[in-house]
């Protein structure tokens, strides 16, 4: 056996890094093991090594930490977590280490949590339509299996509420196949994580979720790892255990902020509002984690949520996320002010695989034309209401007052719904038609004159 | 040989000491996997190493082997229909040797070893060859014949030329330089840094039909010229880079996913082989190649895949093919050359952008060009570049956009707010331009029709106009319009919903030949000109006009097929003219 070998050469602490001098061998992002103290145990990561140094990142922060009696170790891997079966139904921290109180998990396989890029030439189109239940969605902004779409939301605004509703309710029509959920939590409250908690125990979805809890005033580090880490756990359930997970990230915002902290501790060139130049491949690295591959049963749906500082889209972190996700759903303050749950803006809101999820066959044939009319005539309508903020509603022409009549209309029936009412396609979509039927018939360009026949005064 | 050591390893840079003697853009096999890196400074006893695979790993005083090699790539056979990472490296066979995650340190030729291709001499030796000349060719696919050139930097006497069935790697000929004898193969390699060479830059003239009724109508491109496409993310920049790569009028096709997202790479790969090209009817993959570099793959293969792709339409535009090139998204190659420049702690210019960002970009833009081809036959060639740019916030001041615009010739601003109108393609008719529509006219007019350029200028004044009567309306609302202004606006909302406005995923509207874009847009204009008449005779109000049900059937002549397009457009013009009397 070799001896285990414990430095005592950390010559420089700064914010959470830490300099270790004297090293031979240290290797790029390996992981390091730190005591403090007598027997506290941390972890950390190599972010750069040069000539004899290491420079190490301290997943639990650097406090207590001191230059002469912390003892550090080089472990010669990256960091991995172990996975079996028995990781569903629990809850682990944001380093992936048991926090349930249960027993350990015995693991089959480990993984590394940095993953690896999916061969493009491996990858499955995702064109599998997922039924959430929730209108505004599923009629216009579809998700599809595979996918990764994001909800873009504001301090406030009921993210979390419209999340587990789908969490709860996403489901694929005509199939019965192993689905699973993996929750991964970034400095959100503990208020917040009970919540999400609670509805998986009461809808019976905790027993085939897994949850890796990184709270507020946890470690802000960690936050680095935990969407690695979930991610890590996601792709064994899907491509070894061949289960549809669906993974639900919050608050990407906390984890950007983590990295910019970092960032900032090393001194890099800052790029736009003090975020890394690398942000989007950083961010990235971890979107992409998600699809289909071909040849495997399983999938990974992924829905990061995060909050936009000032609700402003083209702040760094929203902007690079919609730069990579497939789309995104945007929540509306206005539209929460006019008690519309979900709030979910549908005009600046867009699925890009939407397309290849519906139509004949997969939802119903009429469906992109009727999305694409009830776009056009929900944007006239915004369009007539600003008018009428600006000039009165003497400005109106006639026409303009019936968009503005569609547009009330229209949000209160399509878009807005219970936290518990579960929609079915039909349902959706007839909603819709039945909302057309408000607009002239000659307004209506954009469905085929065979579907007006069909569906706009259906023959029961 | 030399064998260097690590001495500092960050992110995708890597420091190594005891290389002396290598040179710049050289490869090298960094530590015991052998990742591939290239050479990106030098300064004392160090040397920097940007690296094509995750570096993590790695470590201090590992090995590092110098090749002495420029990065290059394979150009023969089988290029065709293949999908590449950054460097070259073929994804597919990756996947089998490595399965469904990319793993690292791989080395996998870029040409298949082992098919054979027949190979058809044009020439008897011996005889007196120079770079270029086009010695046989070979039925690479039902779309595309392969003209086997001799290497550029060569010139020699051929004396050997054999027909018959070959792998890349056998040797078909001989060519005699001087007192040395060399093997001519199928492929050749080039550096992808390295402009390749050509005889005569030619200015553009002919227009490159990309069936896209916005673009081919108002803002063309020439064949051999450059666009770039920039707009806020969710405003459709890569279902337009698609489109132009599936319908734009060109015999090759080169689409780089530079940093984009998987599955679109996918949809790329499921969709051409699906998709007939509309002259030979044959798959459009037949005429591709992709080069896929996703966003969470190696960044500074990232930075590579640009001049991979470029290199290779070079290749086939000296075959004297009309290639075109997309990249999809230059952001994403500028943001890499930043990551590496930051690493290598480089005085950043602006936003922490490379203060060499503007010259990379306009050299990268100047490969493109109309070329008179070097050797024999005289043949010309053109490779058209279109760019996409990822601006932050959808900003057009973001330093990318604006050295990109600086060298390319066509601009199309594409605007999330026509997008969330659903208004696609989202390009906005007012902000962007072309350059090439002069140089354009006499091509325009022997293809289409004498007024076609006209036509399109008329349609475009009346956009303009409705913009500045818009501002009004905004302002005091439509009644205060006199009827002549309200008629344009009505004209104006037909040219937008019935002419640009396209739907790129119906089949029927996806593509519009140049032939049906100027009878759609005549019959717009038709409209326009006779509802001016009536309406200043005073024999029908402006409110009637507005009500007309033929406009209904203008509406609708999007979705008439190309072969009834001159019936239903005379049927239009008769009822047009039958209730505007």
């Amino acid at each position: 056996m070799f001896e285990i070998k414990y430095h005592r050469k950390i010559s420089e602490i700064s914010g959470p890094l830490i300099l270790i001098k004297g090293v031979e061998g240290a290797k790029y992002l390996e992981l390091v093991e730190i005591i403090v103290g007598e027997k506290e145990r941390r972890f950390g990561q190599v972010l750069e090594v040069y000539e004899d140094k290491a420079l190490v990142q301290v997943f639990e922060g650097t406090r207590g930490i001191d230059l002469t009696e912390t003892k550090v170790r080089f472990l010669g891997e990256t960091i991995k977590i172990g996975l079996s079966k028995d990781i569903l139904g629990r809850i682990f921290d944001g380093l992936g280490r048991v926090r349930d109180g249960g027993p350990e998990i015995i693991p089959e396989i480990e993984k590394d949590i940095n993953g690896a890029p999916i061969n493009p030439y491996a990858r499955e189109y995702p064109n599998e339509f997922i039924q959430t239940g929730i209108s505004a969605i599923d009629g216009l902004n579809t998700l599809v299996r595979g996918q990764k779409l994001p909800i873009f939301s504001g301090s406030g605004l009921p993210h979390n509420l419209l999340a587990a509703q789908i969490a709860r309710q996403a489901k694929v029509l005509g199939k019965e196949e192993e689905f699973a959920v993996v929750f991964g939590a970034m400095g959100i409250t503990f208020e917040e994580a009970n919540f999400f908690i609670d509805s998986f125990e009461k809808s019976g979805a905790l027993e085939r979720s897994v949850l890796f809890l990184n709270l507020a005033d946890e470690p802000a580090i960690e936050r680095i790892a935990t969407p690695r880490a979930a991610l890590t756990a996601a792709e064994y359930l899907a491509f070894d255990l061949d289960m549809h997970v669906l993974v639900i990230l919050t608050d990407m915002t906390n984890y950007c902020e983590a990295l910019r902290e970092i960032s900032a501790a090393r001194k890099e060139v800052p790029g736009r509002r003090g975020y890394p130049g690398y942000l989007y491949t950083d961010l990235a690295s971890i979107y992409e984690r998600c699809g289909r591959i071909k040849g495997k049963k399983g999938s990974i749906t992924l829905m990061p949520i995060l909050t936009m500082p000032e609700d402003d889209k083209t702040h760094p972190i929203p902007d690079l996320t919609g730069y990579i996700t497939e789309g995104q759903i945007i929540l509306s303050r206005s539209l929460q002010r006019k008690k519309v749950f979900p709030p979910i803006d549908v005009l600046p809101s867009l699925s890009r695989l939407r397309d290849k999820g519906i139509g004949k066959g997969k939802t119903r044939e009429d469906h992109a034309e009727l999305a694409n009319q009830l776009f056009a005539c929900y944007a006239k309508g915004k369009e007539a209401e600003e008018l009428e903020v600006i000039l009165g509603e003497a400005a109106l022409t006639e026409l303009d007052k019936i968009y503005l009549h569609f547009a009330e209309e229209f949000e209160k029936r399509f878009v807005s719904q219970g936290e518990y009412e579960d929609r079915s396609i039909e349902e959706t979509l007839n909603i819709g038609w039945e909302l057309l039927r408000l607009i002239p018939k000659e307004e209506l360009k954009r469905v085929r004159e065979e579907f007006i026949q069909k569906y706009l005064y259906p023959k029961e | 040989m030399k064998i260097g050591k690590i001495y500092k390893i960050s992110g995708p840079l890597v420091v190594c000491k005891g290389l002396e003697g290598a040179r710049m853009y050289d490869v090298c096999y960094v530590g015991e996997e052998k990742l591939i890196g290239e050479i990106i400074a030098l300064s004392g006893d160090l040397t920097y190493i940007q690296v094509y695979e995750d570096t993590a790993g790695l470590g201090v005083n590992d090995p590092v082997f110098p090749t002495y090699q420029p990065l290059m790539v394979e150009l023969g056979p089988g290029l065709i229909s293949s999908i590449y990472d950054g460097i070259q490296r073929p994804l597919d066979k990756i996947r089998i040797l490595a399965g469904d995650f990319i793993t690292r340190g791989i080395l996998i030729p870029a040409l298949d070893r082992e098919k054979k291709w027949y190979f058809k001499p044009l020439v008897k030796p011996p005889l007196a060859v120079s770079g270029g000349d086009i010695v046989g060719e070979v039925k690479e696919t039902d779309l595309v014949i392969h003209k086997i050139m001799i290497p550029p930097d060569i010139s020699g006497e051929l004396i050997e030329l054999k027909e018959g069935e070959f792998t890349v790697e056998e040797v078909i000929g001989k060519i005699r330089i001087k007192d040395n004898i060399i093997d001519l193969k199928l492929y050749h390699k080039w550096p992808v840094r390295k402009e390749r060479p050509y005889r005569n830059k030619l200015p553009p003239k002919e227009i490159l039909a990309t069936g896209q009724r916005v673009v081919d109508t108002f803002f063309p491109i020439a064949k051999g010229g450059t666009a770039c496409v920039p707009g806020p993310f969710g405003s459709g920049k890569t279902v337009i880079q698609h489109q132009f790569s599936k319908w734009a009028d060109a015999e090759i096709v080169i689409f780089i996913g530079c940093g984009e997202r998987g599955n679109e790479m996918t949809d790329v790969l499921i969709e051409f082989p699906k998709l007939k090209d509309p002259k030979s009817g044959e798959p459009l993959m037949k005429r591709t190649v992709l080069i896929a570099n996703t966003s969470n793959m190696p960044v500074a293969a990232r930075e590579a895949s640009v001049y991979t792709g470029i290199t290779i339409g070079e290749y086939f535009r000296d075959m004297g093919y009309s290639v075109t090139l997309q990249a999809d998204s230059t952001s994403r190659w500028a943001e890499a050359m930043r990551e590496i420049s930051g690493r290598l702690e480089e005085m950043p210019g602006e936003e922490g952008y490379p203060a060499y960002l503007q010259r990379r970009i306009a050299e990268f833009y100047e490969r493109a060009g109309r070329v008179l081809a070097l050797g024999k036959p005289e043949r010309e060639g053109a490779l058209s570049v279109i760019g996409s740019v990822s601006p932050p916030g959808g900003d057009l001041g973001d330093p990318v956009v604006q050295a990109t615009l600086r060298v390319v010739k066509v601009f199309w601003s594409l605007e999330d707010k026509l997008a969330y109108q659903r208004h696609f393609p989202a390009i906005s008719w007012l902000n962007s331009y072309s350059l090439y529509q002069q140089d354009l006219i006499e091509d325009l007019s022997k293809k289409v029709a004498p007024d076609f350029v006209e036509l399109s200028k008329e349609a475009m004044v009346i956009l303009e106009k409705e913009a500045e009567l818009l501002e009004i309306v905004r302002l005091v609302g439509k009644d205060t319009l006199s009827p002549s202004d309200r008629l344009i606006l009505e004209a104006a909302r037909i040219i937008r919903e019935d002419f640009l406005h396209q739907n790129a995923f119906l089949e029927i509207d996806t593509y519009t030949s140049l032939k049906k874009q100027y009878e759609m847009l005549k019959i717009c204009l038709y409209f326009y000109e006779r509802a001016k008449k009536v309406l200043t005779e005073n024999k029908l109000t402006i409110e009637d006009i507005e009500k007309l049900k033929v406009r209904e059937r203008i509406a609708k002549m999007k979705f008439v097929k190309e072969e009834e397009i001159e019936k239903e457009i005379s049927e239009i013009k008769k009822e047009l003219e039958e209730c505007l009397k």
